[in-house]
């Protein structure tokens, strides 16, 4: 079969991180943030994590909408932690979202890539990630203040501690391939959307 | 219409610029108490919105007729989960329109928002405008539905080329 050529060049680690285990390593407690995850991996591992629970708002369609209505809910709750997760394909669909956050820069928003540099969902295709593009230096670029990249373990406690810091941080967590934790899950949106609200707002 | 979306509770204002949209984005960015959000494409403010509500908060989307078409896909995060999402659409591809670029999606604006399950209205004269605007607050946010208001080029003035 024929081949993507790597970006020439780049020289990253290979990343060696198990998402079903690193994801749960990082995000300790996903109970106590209003959590909007991407399709596809970020929105089934979020959902099992929390047993498909009322905070979290899991896309399951309307790939690149993740960050930005991750902006739109830390924006209108300022005063209640916000994590925006989503896959590399999704966050490089809408990547001027990452300049919108920037410069909106909500202090109770934290952006986590799970970067398993591939499409997991369609067939484990290669992203740009997986040949080269960095979405950290991106992140940078945008000028989100604080970046961290997690490559093995050793850098997963530097990630906890931003979590749990005020203020706007992108980390970017790189996986290998393989599947997410998966549960069933409601794939009804518009249930989600009235379970969130009622859970949050009482209405 | 600043002062009557900022009185209904409106908080986010965010858009793509337009001429036609001027006055609003400036009274905006004047406004300490709103959130001015200026987007790269017209598709992450309905997403935008979309979070907004999941908060419990309001919002407006100022765009081109041109940016419609960048929130096709986007639109079914609105449909599907039953989001209100209002929308002002500065029309261009109409009355009187110099630029051949604009005509493919001026023509084709209030049938793909129509398509993905966006109500239309349209103002072409200025004494429609702030009832239009009431009548879509309410459809918006008494109703839940997802309402574009289009301005058309009759009452914004055709730009010269
Ligand atoms: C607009 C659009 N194009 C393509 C798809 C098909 N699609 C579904 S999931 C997905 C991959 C998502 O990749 P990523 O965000 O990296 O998540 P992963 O599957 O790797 O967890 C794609 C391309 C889609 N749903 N929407």
């Amino acid at each position: 079969m024929a081949q993507l050529k790597r970006i020439a060049g780049v020289n990253q680690p290979a990343a060696t991180l198990d998402r079903r285990e690193a994801v749960p390593a990082l995000i300790e407690r996903p109970q106590d943030w209003l959590v909007v995850a991407g399709l596809a991996g970020t929105a089934q591992e979020l959902c099992a994590m929390t047993d498909d629970g009322p905070n979290v708002f899991g896309l399951g369609g309307a790939m690149g909408a993740g960050p930005s209505m991750a902006l739109g809910l830390a924006l209108a709750q300022p005063n209640r932690r916000v994590l925006g997760i989503t896959g590399d394909g999704e966050l490089l669909m809408n990547i001027g979202a990452l300049g919108t956050i920037a410069l909106a820069a909500p202090a109770n928003l934290k952006l986590v890539c799970v970067d398993n540099g591939h499409y997991g969902e369609t067939g484990n295709q290669d992203s740009q990630t997986g040949l080269g593009v960095q979405l950290d230096r991106i992140a940078a670029g945008f000028g989100i203040a604080v970046v961290h990249t997690i490559n093995t373990m050793a850098d997963m406690a530097e990630g906890r501690r931003i979590l749990a810091a005020p203020g706007l941080a992108f980390i970017l967590l790189r996986v290998k391939e393989g599947p997410a934790m998966k549960k069933p899950r409601s794939l009804r949106p518009h249930v989600v959307r009235d379970r969130f609200r009622a859970a949050l707002l009482g209405r | 219409m600043y002062d009557y979306l900022r009185a209904e509770g409106v908080t986010q204002i965010a858009y793509v610029p337009d001429a036609g949209h001027k006055v609003m984005i400036d009274r905006s960015l004047a406004d300490a108490d709103a959130h001015s959000i200026p987007l790269t494409t017209e598709e992450e403010g309905v997403a935008l919105l979309a979070g907004a509500d999941l908060g419990g908060a309001k919002g407006v989307l100022l765009m081109q007729s041109s940016g419609v078409g960048n929130c096709i896909n986007m639109l079914s995060l609105t449909a599907g989960s039953r989001f209100p999402l209002l929308c002002i659409v500065s029309m261009r591809g109409d009355f009187g329109e110099g630029n051949p670029w604009q005509f493919p999606m001026g023509r084709a604006t209030q049938a793909v928002l129509e398509a993905m399950g966006v109500v239309v209205l349209r103002c072409d004269a200025p004494e429609d405008v702030m009832p239009t605007i009431r009548a879509a607050c309410s459809m918006v946010w008494g109703s839940g539905e997802a309402v574009a208001v289009l301005l058309g080029q009759r009452l914004l003035g055709a730009k010269k080329f």
